[in-house]
């Protein structure tokens, strides 16, 4: 188990040079000129764009470039966006917001997630489950910024329950958390009810039940346990998700997050905001990954991980 | 032959048999044939499955919704005579009403018409995408799974490395690389709107198969089936895949609805389906701004929407319930 | 038991997590400050530059620049008007060809740093040279001696850095401490209509020392100065107790809070936790919903916001070179009914090429009945033609709200006349500029024009003259660029004359379609009155008063 963690730590290096040359010649490759537009509808002066293009190293060829950035992000330089503000300072405003929200998400989705679909799957066609069902539907089908503008309109404007935009609370975050909850928590609900399902007509279930041991016990202990590997690896994948894929709660709650950096530095083309910031990102789901799968082995004692 | 290892149920298949002239059943009849060993094995597992299937109401149910969306896909003009790219900008935002049952979008085009055409669009981009990720995921998945090891940590990471790319990031560059232009055909849009969307999408797919299939190895009737001398191949297809495919079918299932949105998302930054190409995705994103004034722009594509991820979700229910061996 | 061991680990990790975000959030209850007290709040975006006066020319970082800096004029918020501001005097002798400009004395800089003839002459000398390459710097073309401080260009045009004739322009010179002379390279009447624009600003000497802290925090002399910047939070700005101007402003501060997000803005605007949103998203302002939720506390402001539609010069796509043809298109459109459905009243019909927010000599329907709605007429003059063979596009960015009205505009000349109009997005505008820049588009394309200041020949030169700079559909027409020319050279109304004379001559060949004008809506809260906007769309700080 050591031996094995140990391994899967040393993976990481190659997996974040990885992605971090495949991020940094993916916004390379990214199509216009970045500073071309800065002058709106007229064209800029052939000066300004040839100093920020030699200021940003966007006229070397990708792998010079990128090992230029690579140079410096080791020294610890981050670099700086376009408009001159450090990206390490843009990283460390932004991750420990976007921590929180995607950590509220999270337990969102997993406590009602795990509540609904275990409700749904214990009695199958029940009314429960169909309303889990209907719910979802309602969560797929109604896009998040529909989503986002009805809860922050109704909540947060009409009723004043939860501050209108994030104002750098931990509380102002529960609203957007919800909402960027909501339609992970459709998957996860509908992961357990169709794992508990087919595992309450195991062999184990039935000797447990044969054995005399109480529903509640049998359900909570056994068929769960055993249905939560998927969950548990939706969570983690989503965790990676939530973290970057924000930017429609973020936008709508005014949250400096990281899914806006990364939206924001892909239609600038910065090359540097955008490599940081899902560097971090890789890192964290890196982490987040090999928990997840230590998790197997304590769910199921017949995994193991060698 | 997975049933060998399941235990028997209450109500044990061969009691209905009977019931059932094989002769109707002309798939089952070929596939028994194409199996080689019809004789010696009385039943297979497909051949179970749409057994099962036939019988089962929310099968029937969904079936029916299918066939009629994608005739509505094939043929709009089955359900509808009006032309949804005659739009009056005077009739713009209008309400349901006699003559527009689904009332009128921003443009004045009347939104019925609008939502039966788009149903080409939108479900072709959400069930290519959704088969495209769902047939690549699990590979993937199952390999790494099965093999464990260094197989795993490639392809693992491998993953890895696609999941952090941001989908919109790998979406422009694939849409920009193969830019449209006015006379590009509707079909090769779409072609590259379902690479976009699926070329990063198929990530989650193969982390949920991986996490089953480590689960599912360990079990006797794999161990068996391995002790017993079968390919790797068999094993994987014939006992690990039909257990491990739930959390896969229940994933497919509601996100084959988020890409119908997203699809959206792209054609809202320029990049996805442009006009004259019709979707749900388009009239719900261009409701956007309009909520409050006009939620019947967002009500309608939405309900289409919501039918259809809830026609798969209940295939989907079913078929799995036909194909778990656990069941038989 | 293995079920405790596994919840502690889960519950530790978030509680870890939640501990790691506390550590770095946002600690200063940022909100709370600008309630109550006689501070406002007003709907800031992220700069996309630093605040140097050179490198400015967006909105997000304008705005404030504009709050930070005097200049020698300032343009009235009600008419656009210039008046003198630190100017005391701005005289030419010769129509327009040298300037002499007398500062007011006891301008200072938030600094404490005095305004003399060398703070504008060192800033404008500084945005003009070569070597620092600012984005602004062809404002100071005009002047002697421009070329001078240019880079010389290799083979491909691009400069060549430290190879300039001279550091300065020979067409500024200091006479003393209050008096400066500008020297032009040829006569413009209008040339101290430009002095009010952000470009022309004076610097302090700490300026030069250390340009990139200075755009971090910049200094001025105008009536509030920068206290704090926070990125993507807000940018904190204090009234400046010295300051000169005749109209001191009532409040004792400013906050810009940046939204990415205009619904999230408005939605706080509706609880009163933002003060003034200089304009309203299109959700509000459809079916007046604006004045539901707000009541009467909004304001309307036609602005210097130009749109036309260019077509495609004719090397690039010959369809369109029969000026019959783009009139007849033009005829083909509702302005009207666009303006109304799509843009709920916050555009106004285009009936010529120049903005009706120039006070001096703009006069209304430069453009006749080819603006005006007339689809019989539009058939006629179409069918007079050879028609248009094939589908065209009408592209745009789609980064920005054009969608709609650019899918309506093709609907209506689609169901006009017999031709294919496609609605052709590009993903970002700097995809799209480059596309015209390169002549690579074909058909016809979206351009806007934002003023600088406002001028009839703002208006008409950089446009219309035969190789100006955002000349996008090569137009060129010598009568035009000679009447232009001569109008530079004209004072007052006969000056102004002469332009019109030059955009009447648009109206035969068409070279752009015009189409509406901007008009900003803004809302404010309750917490504020006497909210008014200039013609640059920004807030008029120096009107706003608090309601305590």
């Amino acid at each position: 188990m050591g031996r094995y963690v140990v391994q899967r730590l040393g993976q990481m290096v190659p997996v974040v040079i990885g992605t971090t040359f495949l991020i940094y010649a993916l916004v390379w490759a990214l199509p216009g000129d970045p500073f071309a537009a800065k002058c709106g509808d007229r064209p800029c002066p052939q000066a300004y764009v040839d100093r920020m293009t030699a200021e940003y190293n966007l006229d070397d060829p990708l792998p010079l470039a990128y090992l230029q950035y690579m140079g410096n992000l080791v020294t610890g330089d981050f670099g700086q966006t376009f408009s001159g503000a450090s990206v390490a300072g843009e990283l460390l405003q932004r991750y420990p917001i976007t921590l929180q929200l995607t950590v509220l998400a999270i337990v969102v989705e997993v406590v009602i997630g795990i509540a609904a679909g275990v409700l749904a799957g214990i009695r199958r066609g029940g009314f429960l489950d169909n309303l889990v069902l209907v719910s979802t539907l309602v969560v797929v089908s109604i896009p998040v910024f529909v989503l986002g503008l009805l809860a922050q309109t109704f909540f947060g404007v009409r009723l004043g329950w939860f501050p209108v935009t994030s104002d750098g609370t931990l509380y102002s975050l529960v609203l957007p958390a919800i909402v960027l909850g909501s339609l992970s928590l459709a998957f996860v609900a509908r992961l357990v009810r169709a794992n508990l399902v087919e595992n309450l007509r195991t062999d184990y279930v039935r000797t447990a039940i044969a054995k005399g041991l109480t529903r509640q016990r049998v359900i909570g202990v056994h068929a769960l346990r055993n249905s939560l590997i998927p969950v548990v690896t939706f969570v983690g994948a989503d965790f990676g998700g939530l973290l970057g894929g924000a930017v429609v709660v973020e936008g709508i709650f005014n949250i400096p997050g990281v899914g806006n950096m990364i939206f924001r530095g892909i239609n600038a083309h910065e090359g540097a905001t955008v490599t940081a910031a899902v560097t971090v990102l890789v890192l964290v789901f890196l982490i987040v990954n090999l928990l997840v799968d230590l998790l197997y082995a304590v769910i199921d004692p017949r995994i193991r991980h060698v | 032959m997975s049933s060998s290892v399941a235990p028997d149920q209450l109500a044990p298949p061969p009691a209905r048999v009977p019931e059932r002239p094989a002769g109707r059943n002309g798939r089952r009849r070929g596939r028994r044939r194409g199996g080689g060993h019809a004789a010696a094995v009385p039943r297979s597992l497909a051949g179970d499955a749409w057994r099962d299937l036939r019988r089962n109401p929310l099968f029937l149910i969904s079936a029916a919704i299918i066939v009629v969306l994608v005739a509505m896909a094939a043929v709009p003009g089955l359900f509808t005579d009006a032309d949804p790219r005659a739009c009056d900008l005077a009739n713009s935002r209008l309400p349901p009403s006699g003559s527009a049952w689904f009332g009128y979008d921003l443009q004045g085009c009347d939104m019925y018409a609008r939502t039966i055409h788009g149903a080409r669009a939108s479900i072709l981009v959400g069930v290519l995408t959704t088969l495209g990720i769902a047939v690549v995921g699990s590979v993937v998945g199952m390999v790494a799974g099965y093999h464990g090891g260094r197989v795993d940590a490639l392809l693992s990471r491998l993953t890895d490395m696609f999941f952090a790319v941001p989908m919109l990031l790998g979406a422009i560059i694939v849409l920009a690389t193969f830019p449209s232009r006015v006379d590009t055909p509707a079909w090769q849009t779409i072609g590259k709107v379902v690479l976009a969307l699926g070329v990063l999408g198929w990530t989650t797919v193969a982390r949920l198969m991986r996490s089953t299939v480590i689960q599912v190895k360990q079990a006797d009737y794999v161990q068996a089936a391995r002790g017993l001398g079968a390919g790797t191949r068999r094993i994987l297809l014939r006992h690990v895949l039909p257990n491990a495919l739930a959390p896969v079918v229940v994933y497919s299932t509601i996100i084959l609805g988020v890409f119908v949105v997203l699809e959206a998302t792209l054609s809202f930054l320029g990049i996805g389906l442009q006009a004259p190409v019709i979707s749900w995705g388009i009239a719900i994103s261009e409701a956007r701004s309009y909520i409050r004034q006009s939620p019947h722009m967002l009500l309608f594509p939405g309900a289409f929407l919501s039918v259809t991820v809830l026609a798969f979700i209940m295939l989907g229910d079913a078929v799995r319930d036909a194909f778990d061996p656990r069941l038989r | 038991m293995p079920v405790s061991p596994r919840r502690s680990v889960v519950l530790g990790t978030v509680a870890i997590a939640l501990a790691l975000g506390a550590c770095g959030g946002g600690d200063d209850g940022g909100e709370a400050a600008g309630e109550g007290d006689n501070v406002v709040t007003v709907r800031g975006c992220n700069p996309q530059s630093a605040f140097v006066p050179a490198n400015s020319n967006e909105v997000c970082s304008g705005d404030i620049l504009d709050q930070v800096f005097s200049f020698l004029i300032r343009y009235d918020a009600e008419t656009g008007e210039p008046t003198n501001e630190i100017a005391a005097d701005i005289t030419t002798p010769d129509n327009g060809l040298t300037w002499t400009i007398t500062l007011e004395d006891g301008w200072t800089f938030h600094d404490g740093s005095p305004v003399t003839a060398q703070s504008f002459v060192d800033a404008w000398n500084w945005a003009a040279y070569g070597d620092n390459a600012t984005l602004n710097s062809y404002f100071f073309e005009p002047i002697q001696g421009y070329a001078e401080v240019q880079n010389q260009v290799d083979a491909d045009g691009n400069p060549i850095e430290g190879t300039a004739q001279a550091e300065t322009m020979s067409g500024l010179e200091v006479v003393d401490d209050l008096t400066f002379n500008v020297t032009l390279t040829q006569a413009e009447s209008q040339f101290p209509m430009r002095l009010g624009y952000t470009a022309f600003a004076p610097l302090p000497e700490s300026f030069y020392e250390d340009p990139e802290a200075f755009g971090q925090h910049p200094i001025g002399t105008g009536p509030f100065q920068f206290e704090s910047w926070e990125p993507n939070i807000d940018v904190r700005l204090t009234a400046y107790p010295d300051y000169n101007g005749d109209v001191k402003p009532s409040i004792d501060g400013a906050i810009y809070r940046i939204y990415e997000n205009d619904d999230a803005a408005y939605n706080d605007l509706q609880a009163d936790q933002l003060d003034i949103m200089p304009l309203l998203p299109t959700s509000a302002l459809a079916g007046d919903t604006y004045r539901i939720d707000l009541g009467d506390r909004f304001i309307s402001r036609e602005t210097g916001v130009f749109e036309t539609i260019t077509f495609a010069p004719a090397s690039v796509d010959e369809r369109f070179a029969d000026p019959r043809i783009r009139q007849a298109i033009s005829m083909a459109i509702n302005r009207e009914e666009i303006v109304e459905q799509i843009f709920s009243g916050a555009r106004t019909p285009a009936t010529g090429w120049v903005s009706p927010v120039v006070v001096n000599g703009y006069v209304e329907g430069a453009c006749g009945e080819f603006c005006t709605y007339d689809p019989g007429a539009a058939q006629d003059l179409y069918a007079q033609t050879d028609g248009i063979d094939g589908p065209f596009p009408l592209s745009y960015n789609a980064d920005s709200d054009h969608k709609a009205w650019v899918e309506a505009v093709c609907n209506q000349i689609d169901a006009t006349l017999p031709v294919d109009c496609v609605p052709t997005p590009f993903v970002d505008l700097a995809t799209f500029r480059n596309e015209i820049t390169n002549r690579e588009l074909t058909g016809m394309f979206r351009t806007g024009w934002q003023m600088d200041y406002p001028s009839l020949e703002n208006f008409l030169v950089p446009i219309f003259a035969t190789g100006a700079s955002a000349n996008d559909g090569d137009y060129s027409n010598a009568e035009f660029d000679q009447l232009v020319e001569e109008a530079a050279r004209t004072e007052g109304e006969a000056g102004a004359e002469l332009y019109r004379q030059a955009e009447a001559l648009l109206r035969n060949d068409m070279p752009a379609i015009p189409l509406w004008h901007r008009v900003n809506i803004a809302g404010y809260s309750s917490h504020v009155e006497n909210v008014q906007l200039t013609v640059f769309q920004t807030v008029d700080l120096l009107s706003v008063t608090t309601t305590g």
